[in-house]
């Protein structure tokens, strides 16, 4: 515009100084009029998810931050045996230690009764077998004991001059520990307070946790394999067909989790549907009656089927929009169908498949329901066994805690890492 | 245009007649033009050398309803054939026909004599303009380019010669490594047109290709099409509901309505010689007047109009005397205060509006309160006042006696 005009609602102060702040007709800065202008909106806004964000504050937020701190929290012995705790502090760990920390665990034993004790005895007793003898006893003696501590305690049990035992306290006194992380990767602490990987016939975490990873995967694997026809089905039917098929896709969701689980347990387990028609048919003997169900195959199976919706929506939603007329143009440019097919179309669906895979993969990877119903023994994944854990001993539950952040932390590096790979913002998830 | 001058020589169409490509624009021009008026006057004689030849095409998407009825069409070699007609005309669907997406009902289409019909879009090697251009958006525009190249397993530099050159021709050099959401909408259309060229089909179809465009830019890549079309010889049919677009780029327009064609005649006969008066109506602007034929005499016909006026016109497509028909007159053969012409009428001016270089009369003559009249500007005052009586008046030639249509 090159009219010299001035507007009257530009006022003089724009034409006058074009290098200084604007400002508005009345001589306010700009900025801070706009600031203004727009704060009510932004408060307005804030007002309306302020409920659902003191609400994911509560139930969400501070419960995993809880579960967290709780994974590694280790109170027992520090707050049980205040005055060994802070005694044993300077000692270096070399030999027994000194006067005054046998003193204050005289002190201890004789203050603390027999509940304080025995929770701090049971505690120590799972990682040095014997402990609990050793402490009680002493506890019961207590009010005898005379100084020199040292020898008194050690005349009451032989026990009181193992390092190991000093060692383990000195350990156990401090207040976090990732004692339950080692125990729930399979490793603990041995009598030399070394980290060293438990024993074989105990370990159980680590595989169940790789069964949880490669069974999510092939769910997330066969998803896509069935739900990708669907989806470009859905896309590419006239409107009202593509509303049935739709309905259908949508059925399971509107089931019930236990029903269409429990569906699938009364189709496959041994005297099933599946099998009696395989018996039928005479594709399998009578007698050889296929396990298909309180195994891995029967985890797979059903939990395919219920993840599959997550895998065919956002398919669904992005091949909606790409026009039929790109793969027409790649044809008429002498592609074949198959060709026009993998390096037009389907390269335009990957945000939707990458939605659709991060979907699946990560429900997948918590599920318990189902795994818990048709995994029996070996189709169960690391929510089974952390569910199992929560109503153990106090131990098992932290032990559980570390299962469970673990898991959320795997699953928070899952993400990241598939952000470096696709990118997030360019997924669509419907 | 400068790229005129090198494009056609190094595209090389198999045209060993055709020497005038590599003389430069303006031979090359007349050149193609004087060939093909010579292809249509050969098809007027023997009806041979037709690139595309529907053969009695009909076609049906439910079985019960005919979008496409009975369509014979020759479309010569390098002829430039538009497609004009309302949405639903059946128009598209010839397209889609012809480029193998739908397969016809009935009848047969013939490639350079050679039925194609059970033939895979992919084989029959024919480009296409889609109508949102239908760019690939995850490729570069280099990449858009090459995809036909690529698909028939050409070499990498030759490759890259042809997609340079093809950017060339529709002046978008440098432009190879963006993406198509990164240019214009009419970058995105030039690119549209190279990429539909850049493996040298002999048959480019192209789906209401302007159609996204404004009007500025629309008339633009119009003479660019156009401009393309004479230096590379190469035969288009062309789809659009705009009759400019149509008048100003083919040789030959196909009006379609009904799944029929309702008239195929180059833009002036269209315009001047309509057939029937779903044409008249649909080019240009027209002025209607119905009234029952009295005297038929010599290709000229007498008729009473329904106020009982008698007037005389053409006699185009009447059924004799005492059928009903419909006048078609152009706004701009009529004229008011006429002095020496066949026909006159009395009229009142409803509405003077001012367009610069015209002034839009709107007359009520013969019960028709929109007969239209554009009265050149010529300076001096026209002397027209809105509501003063007037007598209009046009020459017998300029009156098309068409059939009737329901008022």
């Amino acid at each position: 515009m090159t009219d010299a005009a001035v507007s009257p609602g530009m006022g003089l102060n724009q034409t006058a100084s074009k290098s200084a702040p604007l400002t508005t007709a009345d001589g306010k800065p700009l900025k801070a009029a706009l600031r203004k202008a727009n704060g009510r909106a932004r408060r307005n806004a804030l007002l309306l998810v302020a409920p659902l964000f003191v609400f994911l504050l509560f139930t969400y937020t501070i419960p995993i931050v809880q579960m967290m701190a709780r994974s590694v929290m280790n109170p027992e012995v520090a707050n049980n045996l205040p005055n060994t705790s802070a005694a044993i502090g300077d000692w270096d760990g070399e030999g027994l230690p000194s006067e005054e920390v046998f003193a204050a665990m005289a002190q201890d034993l004789k203050n603390g009764g027999r509940s304080t004790i025995g929770r701090v005895a049971a505690r120590l007793n799972t990682d040095m077998p014997g402990l609990r003898s050793t402490m009680m006893g002493a506890m019961r003696d207590a009010d005898e004991f005379q100084a020199p501590f040292k020898e008194a305690l050690l005349a009451d049990d032989d026990d009181w001059g193992d390092p190991r035992l000093w060692t383990l306290i000195k350990r156990e006194t401090r207040t976090i520990t990732p004692a339950y992380y080692l125990r729930a990767l399979d490793y603990e602490y041995d009598q030399a307070g070394e980290i060293v990987p438990r024993p074989e016939n105990l370990q159980v975490y680590r595989s169940i946790f790789w069964q949880t990873a490669w069974m999510s995967g092939l769910i997330t694997i066969l998803t896509i394999l069935m739900g990708y026809p669907v989806a470009h089905l859905l896309a590419t039917l006239p409107l009202k067909r593509a509303n049935l098929l739709m309905i259908l896709v949508l059925l399971p969701f509107w089931t019930s989790l236990l029903v269409r689980t429990s569906a699938w347990i009364v189709l496959l387990q041994q005297e099933g549907v599946v099998n009696n028609f395989l018996v039928f048919f005479q594709i399998v003997d009578d007698n050889d009656r296929m396990r298909l169900i309180y195994n891995r195959i029967g985890t797979i199976i059903a939990m395919t089927h219920i993840l599959l919706p997550f895998m065919i929506l956002p398919l669904y939603s992005v091949m909606k929009t790409i026009p039929p007329s790109l793969t027409r143009a790649a044809r008429s440019m002498g592609a074949t169908p198959l060709r026009a097919h993998l390096t037009v179309y389907m390269p335009l669906t990957i945000p939707g498949l990458a939605a659709g895979v991060l979907l699946v993969f990560i429900l997948a990877i918590g599920y318990y329901i189902t795994p818990a119903l048709v995994g029996g023994e070996g189709g169960i994944f690391i929510s089974n066994l952390i569910a199992d854990r929560m109503t153990g001993s106090l131990s098992q539950l932290r032990l559980a805690l570390a299962l469970a952040t673990i898991l959320l932390v795997g699953v928070l590096v899952l993400y990241w890492l598939f952000n470096r790979l696709v990118g997030v913002e360019r997924l669509k998830f419907g | 245009m400068s790229t005129g001058d090198t494009w056609p020589v190094s595209i090389g169409f198999d045209d060993a007649d055709h020497e005038g490509l590599t003389i430069g624009k303006a031979a090359c021009r007349t050149c193609s033009k004087l060939k093909r008026r010579q292809v249509l006057a050969n098809q007027a004689e023997r009806s041979v050398g037709a690139a595309v030849t529907f053969d009695g095409v009909q076609k049906s998407y439910d079985g019960e309803t005919l979008v496409v009825k009975d369509l014979n069409l020759k479309i010569a070699e390098g002829e430039f054939l538009t497609m004009l007609g309302p949405s639903g005309s059946g128009k598209t669907t010839c397209l889609m026909m012809l480029a193998g997406f739908e397969p016809p009902t009935h009848g047969e289409i013939y490639l350079d004599d050679k039925a194609i019909s059970q033939l895979p879009p992919h084989k029959r090697g024919i480009g296409m303009v889609f109508q949102n251009y239908a760019l690939f958006p995850h490729m570069t525009v280099g990449e858009n380019l090459a995809y036909p190249l690529k698909v028939r397993g050409m070499s990498k530099s030759e490759i890259r010669d042809r997609v340079e050159r093809a950017l060339g021709m529709v002046e978008l050099s440098g432009f190879g490594g963006r993406r198509p959401a990164q240019l214009s909408g009419g970058q995105q259309q030039r690119v549209a047109v190279a990429r539909a060229l850049v493996f040298e089909p002999n048959l480019v179809l192209m789906d209401e290709p302007l159609g996204a465009l404004d009007k500025q830019l629309r008339e633009q890549m119009q003479y660019e099409i156009k401009h393309i079309h004479d230096n590379l010889g190469v035969t288009i049919v062309y789809v659009t509901h705009d009759q400019t677009e149509a008048l100003t780029m083919s040789d030959r327009v196909a009006v379609f309505n009904d799944g029929v064609i309702q008239q195929l005649s180059p833009p002036e006969t269209l315009y001047e010689n309509p057939t029937n008066s779903f044409v008249a109506q649909f080019i240009g602007e027209n002025n209607k007047l119905s009234g029952t034929v009295s005297k038929v005499i010599n290709g000229e016909c007498e008729v009473e109009l329904d106020t009982g006026a008698t007037v005389h016109a053409t006699a185009v497509n009447v059924d004799g005397e005492g059928s009903r028909t419909t006048l078609s007159l152009r706004p701009e053969r009529v004229y008011i205060g006429p002095e020496g012409t066949d026909n006159t009428l009395d009229g009142r001016i409803e509405e003077l509006i001012y367009l610069g270089e015209t002034i839009r009369a709107r007359l009520t003559v013969a019960g028709n309160d929109q007969f239209i009249v554009k009265v050149p500007n010529r300076g001096s005052s026209t002397g027209l006042t809105e509501g003063a009586s007037v007598t209009v008046g046009w020459s017998t030639a300029d009156c098309h006696a068409l059939d009737p249509i329901a008022t």
